[in-house]
């Protein structure tokens, strides 16, 4: 462990500075080669993904590590093309740099459905993709990791292989294709086995040989469930996240911002806050206070007990005049209208209803955090994030400081979903740092901080119009209103308002492999400044709700099974997604005679490439209503690790359902009602159904699996009550209408 | 937002002479002048550098921050270095040296943690369960684990890692 802290200290303090020679990126250098952020002290580095000196190979994953097992994934690309051992092995987060950009995230940016995109369209994709290249856009979202990832890292491994082998040839005199390699050596056929280690240096110094990546056929460690390699150290309390980062002369702060959204502090008092025994410094931060001490708890006593003028939030007052601000919305002309096939205005609904969600927090297991220290200038900050360079650009303004005298380390993110892409906690601990030059600071929320300053996942109204005929929909007509994330979050990381229709806003509605003949979704964007940001599977979190719950009431007005009324709708538009809903039907025995007292629901919702079902079993127990089952099918094309791709499911899958069931942040005067998980808590051992996932295999294009369990959790659960009970609840969470057993 | 820097308001030092606690931790004896009403948590992690207990609400209703006292899972924000009555154990201690605990190998076999952050309380919590209960059912599982959230959501490889700690244990104890 502490080699490898050494090591990346080393490598990455060092500023980006193109090496030369530097060994690239294969089919991906495109026009000029990219900097290699990686500058070790010793050791050679072959590309921006792989560091090789006596201690072993590291490999460089781009992404974070917040619990989706991208750093096993990731490393395992580079891994199988290198021939590194697998067990050796060291996965370090990259530093921020503009080479470890995201291409995937552009996919999401065209406005046409995943399931639908023809050739073509992938190829604009692809275009795109360079250019985000351009934008240096190294962000962790999207379930992208793996698809960006896929071919790139995979060369970067063939590459360096080669220029190992090629170093190896030149010192053995044997032709290149006479050499192998295994477990991090080159062997030649007479036996002699050179370590990649002694030939690293070498090779990092000419010019990469053209290499070809291994067929499927031949892989041995892609495709199969690995052992991740974070494991040990979080089954021993020895992987570090933001706070765990122990500095000589480390101080412990905490925050207390105006809890009022959008107001901010006329004065306040630090005298009760300095009576408590260990606190030191309180800091005006302009809309709140920082309080350092000699440790956390002191830190919070402290800036509980001071005393502070708050000013009032410009937020309407309750939640409702919230709600109300967001149907407003409706009066004015739609943001997008992304599907608008047939002539939806001129069928006669038989089933109009209007469907709402709530804000939701993150609440990530870890509360928000970060450690930073200004020594000599030089500002290093340890922050668990899924944007490095927006985190680095942000620390260095707060402080004052260049971007060159700042160094940031990605560590492990105690929970992400969307949540640490934010730069605030960052940009408090270059605050609180550069006003104690000298002394290291960690930075701990309060889970009630955390709570009041999350960037809520927005809430929504859908008004929705339906037909049924003949045991099929004919219309099916969504409206959907709701703060825009895209904007708002493009106007904080960018600093300007971009115009357009806005896809995210209705994924998960407009862009689902249904063929209806009358069948329109229009968005629109309502004027309400709460914070909001990405939480996980963003809008398909609201938009499969809406979907998938009147999809069901489509079939049930057409007195059908629903899913077999879905199957029906869906198998001539994506043979894929029709995949998913017979497998999840199989796996749950959906038509076997149900037990008494059992309610049952399934959804499917397409979202980041990967077309996922879920089936829903209650129990209506004498305690109340229990979730007792939960089957679900996905395809997300080709799969690299399933152990992990289901963990992801299951997991999207609870968080979905903890949402569903009891998620809801509600405000007054502009401050957050919730403060802690006693109110808002999410599913616990107890409360969690058992889970069986099928992963299939048969879409042609690799989709994502951190997200797509998310959305049809959510009308799956609803579905299941209706049919357990006949009630139709079109409003989240379900708990305060239902008798859950919570 | 404008920038501002102004100028750290300082405490001043209090005029009593901190007071002294000792207390054992994983068979070490450490001293913290630490005031006797701050949590365990907060003594583990800040004063002694123990950062494998984690915080995650400081009101005792996640769980993250379960170590034992005298052997039994307690929620180290909730108990304050002056009502300390026994030895402490925490995820760092739970180890005999390089030879992991039987729950622990188990959490690998079954790679139980996706971000990890609650899977020192996770562990800690299951951990009492089998001192107790050598062969617990699932309904015993589920009373014990409840008070311990994982927003990844991994209880059903905590649940198959528990069940295969436990027989691990019995095959043990059988040889």
């Amino acid at each position: 462990m502490s080699r490898l802290r050494r090591i990346t200290r080393r490598s990455l303090l060092v500023g980006a500075v193109a090496i030369t020679g530097g060994v690239a990126f294969g089919i991906y250098q495109i026009r000029r080669p990219v900097t290699n952020p990686l500058q070790p002290v010793q050791g050679a580095t072959l590309n921006p993904y792989i560091l090789i000196d006596q201690g072993g190979i590291s490999i460089i994953a781009p992404r974070a590590e917040m619990g989706q097992g991208v750093h096993t994934t990731l490393a395992a690309l580079v891994a199988e093309e290198l021939d590194a051992e697998w067990d050796s092995i060291r996965v370090l987060h990259g530093p921020p740099a503009a080479a470890y950009y995201n291409a995937a995230l552009a996919h999401g940016a065209l406005p046409v459905a995943d399931y639908a995109m023809a050739d073509w369209q992938r190829r604009v994709a692809g275009g795109l993709g360079a250019a985000t290249r351009l934008l240096g856009l190294q962000v962790t979202g999207g379930s992208t990791s793996t698809v960006d990832a896929f071919d790139r890292m995979r060369h970067a491994g063939a590459g360096a292989r080669e220029a190992l082998k090629a170093v190896a040839a030149d010192r053995l005199g044997v032709a290149v294709d006479r050499l192998r390699t295994e477990n991090g050596r080159v062997i030649a056929p007479d036996g002699t086995e050179l370590d990649y280690r002694d030939l690293a240096e070498d090779a990092a110094s000419r010019p990469v040989p053209r290499a070809t990546m291994r067929p499927q056929s031949e892989w041995k460690l892609l495709g199969r469930s690995l052992p991740r390699t974070d494991m040990r150290a979080k089954a021993t309390g020895m992987a570090q996240f933001s706070t765990d980062i122990d500095l000589p002369g480390l101080k412990c702060a905490t925050v207390r911002i105006c809890p009022y959204l959008g107001g901010g502090m006329a004065g306040f008092d630090p005298a009760p806050a300095l009576a408590v025994p260990g606190v030191e410094h309180v800091l005006d931060l302009g809309n709140g206070i920082a309080v350092v001490a000699r440790n956390t708890w002191a830190a919070m006593q402290g800036a509980e007990a001071a005393q502070i003028d708050w000013t009032p939030s410009p937020l309407p007052a309750t939640t409702e005049a919230m709600y109300d601000r967001i149907a407003r919305a409706f009066e004015d002309r739609p943001n997008s209208t992304m599907r608008d096939d047939g002539r939806p205005d001129e069928v006669t609904a038989q089933i109009e209803a209007e469907y709402s969600v709530p804000f939701l927090a993150h609440t990530t297991m870890e509360p928000m955090g970060a450690t930073a220290w200004l020594q000599d200038g030089h500002l290093t900050l340890w922050v668990g994030n899924q944007a490095p360079r927006e985190h680095l650009k942000v620390a260095a303004e707060a402080a004052g400081l260049a971007r060159e005298n700042v160094t940031l380390h990605t560590v492990f993110l105690g929970g992400g979903f969307g949540r640490r892409v934010e730069t605030d906690v960052t940009r408090q601990a270059a605050r609180i740092a550069a006003m104690l030059p000298g002394t290291p600071i960690r930075l701990t929320w309060s889970r009630a901080e955390d709570i009041a300053h999350d960037f809520y996942r927005p809430a929504a109204i859908a008004r929705m119009r339906g037909a049924v005929e003949g045991g099929r929909a004919t219309l099916f007509d969504a409206q959907i209103a709701a703060p825009s994330v895209t904007r708002q979050t493009i106007a904080r990381l960018a600093g300007r308002m971009i115009g357009g229709p806005d896809k995210g806003h209705v994924e998960g509605a407009f862009d689902q492999p249904y063929a209806i003949p009358h069948y329109r979704v229009a968005g629109h964007l309502a004027d309400l400044d709460v914070p909001i940001g990405f939480w996980r599977a963003v809008g398909n979190s609201f938009n499969g709700f809406f979907h998938e719950s009147f999809i069901d009431e489509l079939a049930h007005a057409a007195g059908r099974d629903p899913l077999a009324f879905r199957l029906d709708h869906v198998a001539p538009e994506s043979a894929t997604a029709a995949g998913v809903l017979e497998a999840v039907r199989d796996l749950s025995d959906w038509d076997a005679p149900r037990a008494d007292g059992t309610g049952r629901g399934v959804a499917m919702t397409w979202s980041f490439g990967t077309p996922t079902a879920v089936v829903i079993e209650l129990h209506h127990a004498s305690r109340g209503i229990r979730i007792t089952r939960a089957w679900m099918a996905c395809d997300p094309g080709l799969v690299l690790d399933h152990a992990i791709v289901r963990a992801q499911m299951e997991s999207g899958l609870i968080y979905g359902l903890s949402a569903a069931l009891m998620g809801a942040i509600t405000f007054t005067d502009g401050r957050a009602d919730q403060q802690n998980f006693p109110d808002y808590d999410a599913l616990r051992m107890d409360t969690t159904p058992r889970i069986e996932v099928a992963i299939l295999q048969n879409n042609p294009h690799m989709g994502g699996a951190g997200e797509p369990g998310t959305p049809p959790a959510m009308p799956a659960l609803a579905n299941a009550l209706f049919d357990l009970t006949g009630q139709r609840i079109r409003r989240l969470p379900l708990a305060p209408q239902a008798d859950f057993i919570i | 937002m404008a920038l501002s820097w102004p100028r750290p308001v300082t405490a001043s030092a209090g005029p009593n002479a901190p007071m002294s606690t000792d207390l054992i931790v994983n068979g070490t004896t450490y001293s913290t002048d630490a005031p006797p009403q701050t949590p365990l948590l907060w003594v583990l992690r800040d004063e002694l550098g123990l950062t494998g207990t984690k915080f995650g609400c400081g009101v005792a209703a996640c769980g993250a921050c379960t170590v034992h006292v005298d052997g039994q899972a307690v929620r180290s924000c909730q108990v304050t270095l002056g009502d300390l009555w026994g030895d402490v154990t925490t995820i760092e201690g739970l180890a005999q040296g390089d030879r992991l605990a039987p729950l622990q190998e188990a959490w690998i076999r079954h790679q139980v943690a996706q971000c990890g952050y609650c899977q020192s309380g996770q562990i800690m919590q299951a951990a009492e369960l089998l001192a107790g209960n050598p062969s617990p059912s699932d309904d015993d599982i589920d009373a014990a684990m409840a008070g311990n959230l994982c927003r990844c959501g991994t209880y059903s490889a905590i649940r198959a890692a528990i069940h295969d700690a436990a027989r691990s244990l019995d095959d043990g104890r059988a040889g």
